[in-house]
């Protein structure tokens, strides 16, 4: 349990700041502490913690994604036109299409990435513009709003109605980012795959002279983090009920500001699921507590941008000698 | 050990070659390992000792081979998967461990390789890493991150990892290079215990004194070709470094009384709170004086507070009879003094950057044309001279200068620092990493410099070091100067007595 605390520094700082700031929050709206609130929080979030999941996975492999946003409209886009066009389908085939849409995405990253070894930053800025690029330029930017009826049908799984007032509920989307996490979790924590991948984005020559298999460890990293992609993009129809071509360009960076914020680190070998989740929260958070009170809504990119900077340049210290115990670090 | 004749072959190589390029890195060169043994692979950088390494781990592929024969198999070709599971292991000088994974997934890595899924049993590795640490007689906490741990315990975990393997052949690329002498003495302590039970060690290693103390026999390699076996009984470290290099150095005292010359620097009473206390020291101009004493001495502060790095909490200096305060390592420059830091990879060059732009960093204002640019002709001319007068080799000076051997970057920084004109030159620990025949080569500038009237300060960790190249040698402990010797009085067994007891 020491070990666990004392390894998990950047996690345990964010619980704690988030927690006052929900604290400060109830105190001061009497709004953000509702089940309506909090419910439609986590719903709003859900495929964001989709997405930040994925990115956790390409990060700890040493690499970086700028593409995933736009790949989901991308497959939002192809997925909508297939599924009208075969008259409709389902759920299942929606996960099918969309799951294997993403993982292609994802892979043809890996491959650009490892095949012409070039990084992952440049590779996934060029792909993010081809696709947005092509993209636009199939859709002439028009929106699709003719979807089938299971997709856009809003399904609870939670459901609270009040006395007065609207109804507090827990769409799909929050049960399908749980399996999502959950997944990752096990595959990050559990399985020798996923320690494999933090060893390769630790120390990539140290992993290559193990004999970890580099090309496999990129096209886990970018495969998953395109299957969650794709499984995002279906979900967020769902919650919008519309496909619309450039909805989700520019999402990747808020993303990514709440991975990083989460303690996974640029250079690889680094980062957690809670750290993940805390991180994904604490901006959602900042978002609706500035939204309840009032706030101008250009604050919020300010605060999180000075919240990225307070966190990274205070991650080497120690939390103890932040809280003044006045403990040395190990070396 | 009695009668190493009787003990069978961990590995038997005759006749290997290979070929780089047109070039024989290995020609025909015969190496054997008996099983259980300590065996010294010696040779200059580049000689092939890197090359026969990855020939036998199965990275290369010999052009030729008369007989390739692990632990009394022969074989046609080793591939790397047949190597790890013959039980050979090779420890890489960078170790190619994980920083951000715990000890015990470190040690155990090796278990979590493949990709058919399979979950991770922590409990199960921290059991197997505790076992093997306790083979080598060491406790770590299995939990910490790998990078809250020293250099020298993070060697530990690569041996404990090799075992964990199963590895009964284990080569061992520069371990001490980074490590302090006492853990040097720990490391070679758990070396002779994995001999004593059966696991062959190649060690490699430019430290000629611990090659003769740890290793029974040694195999000399220069340029591809097999010198000889030499058994490490009646052995010098002179004989060796000869052997090595193909011609004699000359190592013996060259101390001289400089008492006579004038005094370029003088500290009295140097204190930095936590850091070193009440230090005097004088250097004169033309003398060499060593420093030596073991790391967490705080010798690299003393410099640092020299060079201006640190503020001190008390004590005066005085540069060629006027007082010295320098503010800041700018201001030491510009009065004179230059300081090849401790850790030139990281601290004393840009990697990336070419073998000109590094030498020329520390004076790019003496190199600007008419306009106030950088004059490519001056800069040329700059890197051409040193180049020439330190014997430096490189191939064009744009090449990056990690392009170098250990020896040659720590020429370059020289000349970074001798472009500067300096009066004072201080080294710290000048000849980490380099080998025996570019030590040689460095310790020929320093002496040179010191004729032309330089007055140089030599940290070292390794007593030879100094009494063989300095002409005053001071002791360092936990923060205070505790001695005085001379080299032409004082021994090196009594000196080695002195600061290790």
């Amino acid at each position: 349990m020491r070990n666990a605390l004392r390894n998990r520094q950047v996690e345990l700082r964010l619980f704690i700041v988030l927690a006052a700031m929900c604290l400060g929050l109830s105190l001061a709206t009497d709004t953000f502490f509702t089940l309506g609130n909090l419910t439609s929080l986590l719903n709003n979030n859900a495929v964001n913690i989709i997405w930040a999941v994925g990115l956790l996975v390409v990060l700890i492999g040493g690499g970086i994604d700028i593409s995933f946003a736009v790949a989901s409209s991308v497959v939002q886009f192809v997925a909508a036109k297939l599924l009208v066009g075969i008259g409709g389908g389902n759920w299942a085939l929606g996960f099918l299409i969309c799951g294997t849409l993403g993982v292609a995405l994802g892979l043809l990253n890996a491959a650009l990435i490892h095949g012409f070894r070039i990084t992952s930053i440049i590779v996934t800025i060029a792909t993010f513009n081809v696709f947005f690029g092509l993209l636009m330029f199939l859709s002439g930017g028009r929106s699709i709003y003719d979807l089938p009826e299971w997709w856009i049908d809003r399904v609870a799984i939670f459901r609270s109605q009040a006395a007065e007032g609207p109804a507090a509920e827990l769409t799909l989307a929050v049960a399908v980012m749980a399996v999502c996490v959950a997944a990752t979790w096990i595959l990050i924590r559990r399985l020798n795959l996923g320690r494999q991948l933090y060893a390769f984005g630790d120390n990539p020559e140290g992993a290559r002279r193990a004999g970890v298999n580099i090309a496999a460890m990129q096209a886990l990293a970018f495969g998953w983090c395109g299957l969650m992609t794709g499984i995002a993009a279906l979900m967020q129809v769902s919650i919008v009920q519309e496909v619309v071509p450039n909805a989700l360009s520019g999402r990747e960076l808020q993303v990514l500001s709440a991975v990083v914020l989460g303690g996974a680190r640029l250079g690889g070998g680094k980062g957690t699921i809670s750290g993940c989740i805390l991180g994904v929260l604490f901006v959602a958070v900042t978002q609706n507590g500035l939204n309840l009170m009032g706030v101008s809504p250009f604050a919020f990119q300010m605060i999180i941008g000075a919240a990225i900077l307070v966190a990274i340049s205070t991650s080497n210290m120690q939390f103890g000698t932040l809280v003044g115990f006045g403990h040395r670090g190990q070396k | 050990m009695t009668d190493p004749t009787a003990e069978p072959y961990a590995l038997r190589l005759k006749a290997v070659s290979k070929v780089f390029g047109g070039a024989k890195a290995l020609d025909a060169v015969d190496f054997d390992v008996k099983v259980g043994e300590v065996h010294c692979l010696a040779g200059e950088n580049g000689c092939g000792k890197s090359t026969l390494i990855k020939i036998v781990t199965g990275v290369y592929r010999p052009e030729s081979a008369d007989l390739v024969e692990l632990f009394g198999e022969r074989l046609e070709t080793i591939t790397p998967v047949m190597a790890r599971q013959k039980g050979v292991s090779v420890i890489w000088q960078d170790l190619a461990l994980f920083p951000n994974m715990s000890v015990a997934e470190n040690i155990a890595f090796d278990e979590l390789v493949g990709l058919r899924p399979k979950a991770v049993d922590y409990r199960g590795m921290k059991t197997r890493a505790a076992e093997v640490l306790g083979r080598l007689g060491v406790t770590l906490d299995l939990d910490a991150p790998l990078d809250s741990l020293l250099i020298a315990q993070r060697q530990v975990v690569a041996i404990a990892r090799a075992l964990m393997n199963d590895a009964r052949l284990i080569f061992m690329d520069e371990p001490t290079a980074s490590l302090t002498q006492s853990e040097t003495d720990r490391l070679l302590d758990i070396v002779r215990k994995l001999s004593a039970s059966g696991v062959a060690i190649v060690f490699v290693s430019h430290r000629l004194a611990e090659v003769l103390d740890i290793a029974a026999r040694v195999t000399v390699v220069r340029d591809g070709r097999l010198v000889g076996v030499f058994t490490t009984k009646g052995m010098t470290q002179a004989r060796l470094g000869e052997l090595m290099t193909g011609h004699l150095l000359e190592a013996g005292v060259v101390a001289a009384d400089k008492s006579a010359s004038p005094v370029v620097l003088e500290v009295r009473g140097l204190s930095v709170a936590g850091q070193f206390d009440d230090v005097d020291l004088s250097i004169r101009a033309g003398e060499v004086v060593g420093l030596v004493g073991l790391i967490g001495a705080g010798r690299t502060e003393l410099a640092h507070a020299i060079m201006g790095m640190t503020r001190l909490t008390s004590g005066e200096m005085r540069l060629m009879d006027a007082p010295y305060r320098p503010t800041s390592i700018r201001a030491a420059i510009a009065q004179g003094l230059a300081y090849v830091s401790e850790d030139r990879l990281q601290l004393g060059l840009l990697q990336k950057q070419s073998i000109a732009d590094n030498a020329a960093i520390s004076v790019l204002d003496r190199l600007l044309d008419r306009a106030g640019l950088i004059s490519a002709a001056k800069k040329e001319d700059l890197i051409s001279g040193w180049v020439a007068k330190l014997g430096i080799k490189i191939g064009k000076s744009e090449n990056a200068i990690s392009t170098l051997s250990g020896g040659n970057q720590q020429k370059i920084v020289l000349a970074k620092w001798l472009a500067t004109q300096p009066k004072l030159l201080i080294l710290d620990s000048p000849t980490v990493g380099v080998d025996v025949g570019a030590r040689a080569g460095i310790f020929r500038i320093v002496r040179s410099l010191a004729d032309q009237g330089l007055g140089i300060f030599l940290i070292t960790d390794e007593v030879t070091e100094a009494m063989f190249n300095a002409d005053r040698v001071l002791h360092m402990a936990q923060g205070r100067i505790l001695g005085q010797h001379n080299p032409r009085i004082t021994s090196v067994e009594q000196m080695e007595t002195a600061i290790y007891a």
